[in-house]
């Protein structure tokens, strides 16, 4: 058993407090397990809702993977506030992980970190998987109205290939490759694409996000009408956001010093 | 077994629940909270799943063909994005905390504290 903290007054023993748990835990699993058993058997029932969509998705909207169909077309409206989780998280996180007034950002600090650090061959790979990485991103997301994928799945794929350019190079190969105002403006546009979207289906068809375009044939890359174009949206949008994510990481690991640390 | 995917449901909550109530470390608390998000992920796929189904996806075969449910598969698929915001979010104000407070032990941390 490791240290302990002081307690202050009022306050339980670590192994008060775990007892306290086990037993709250012992009463929470038997009410869950014992609502879960009261379902129906999930082997043999489809719900209705799901049965009924998977009978009519490709003929209604030539799109053959269904959970596609769902996320982009039936349940559009609420993608577009999953979307928009997505894009409040990241601006908070920007805020959360800004420079502060104590500390500054400190450029030469990187050199010392990552000069020979990193081997020739993980050098190698990363730089030989990067533009994979990008094509996989763009696959996935183009035929996210096809086979499994989308652009939540692609945009995260996407973004992934920057920490690739970092684990290769260093950080101001990273840096050139990820101008932030741009980054920044593809997010938006994607935000602002999908909202666009779905007001030109209120537009051409009559409601918020209904599928205003020619559906095409099942299996053809142009085809669905709008999911693969809200697909791209979101891909936008989401590799916009984790890279903007994962830059402020970063940042504050490699060139964000307190001031006094960083001048003495 | 029936019943089986409800147990592992309940039991990975159960178990995330007992490493943020244990947590000495700030990052393990996020990593737990993520752990017990990803039990809603493995109900929600056990309640669409049907016996012999495929998965919804008909590029070569005829849409007839029984499928488990798309619906909680999308479902899933929102679940994972609002969980990556949350870790990220979680991860960003722990790092605030290490700066302001230099450290990541949840029991150090004091409500009344400057």
């Amino acid at each position: 058993m490791d240290e302990q903290p002081p307690r202050r007054p009022g306050e339980l023993s670590f192994a008060a407090r775990r007892r306290l748990f086990l037993v709250g835990a012992a009463g929470l699993g038997a009410l869950l397990l014992w609502g879960l058993f009261g379902l129906p058997d999930y082997r043999d029932v489809v719900p209705l809702y799901g049965q009924v969509i998977n009978h009519s998705a490709v003929e209604e909207r030539s799109s053959t993977a269904v959970v596609s169909a769902v996320n982009f077309d039936y349940r559009g409206f609420d993608t577009l506030g999953e979307e928009f989780i997505l894009f409040a998280a990241v601006l908070v996180l920007a805020l959360l992980l800004r420079r502060l007034s104590e500390e500054r950002r400190d450029r030469h600090e990187w050199k010392a970190r990552h000069e020979h650090t990193t081997s020739a061959a993980v050098r190698l790979t990363c730089a030989a998987l990067v533009g994979p990485t990008v094509l996989l991103a763009v696959y996935i997301t183009a035929h996210g109205h096809l086979t499994p994928g989308g652009g939540f799945q692609g945009g995260v794929i996407a973004a992934t290939a920057l920490l690739l350019v970092y684990l290769g190079s260093d950080y101001p190969t990273m840096q050139r490759l990820r101008p932030l105002p741009l980054v920044e403006t593809a997010k938006a546009a994607g935000a602002l694409a999908f909202v666009l979207l779905g007001l030109a289906g209120l537009i051409f068809a009559g409601a918020f996000l209904e599928n205003f375009l020619p559906l095409g044939t099942p299996g053809d890359l142009v085809a669905a009408g709008t999911i693969p174009l809200l697909s791209v949206a979101v891909g936008l949008e989401v590799a916009g956001g984790f890279v903007l994510l994962l830059s402020e990481f970063l940042d504050q690991l490699l060139v964000i010093r307190r001031k006094q640390e960083a001048d003495s | 077994m029936s019943v089986l995917p409800y147990v592992v449901a309940v039991w990975i909550c159960l178990v995330g629940l007992y490493g943020i109530v244990t947590s000495r470390h700030l990052l393990h608390t996020i990593i737990c909270v993520s752990v017990v998000q990803s039990s809603t992920y493995v109900l929600l796929l056990a309640v669409g799943y049907r016996q012999g189904g495929v998965a919804p996806v008909f590029v070569d075969i005829p849409h007839t063909t029984p499928a488990v449910d798309p619906v909680v598969q999308a479902l899933t698929l929102t679940d994972v994005v609002v969980g990556g915001a949350v870790t990220a979010l979680l991860l960003a104000i722990a790092v605030q905390i290490e700066k302001h407070l230099h450290t990541l032990d949840p029991d150090e941390l004091d409500p009344l504290r400057d």
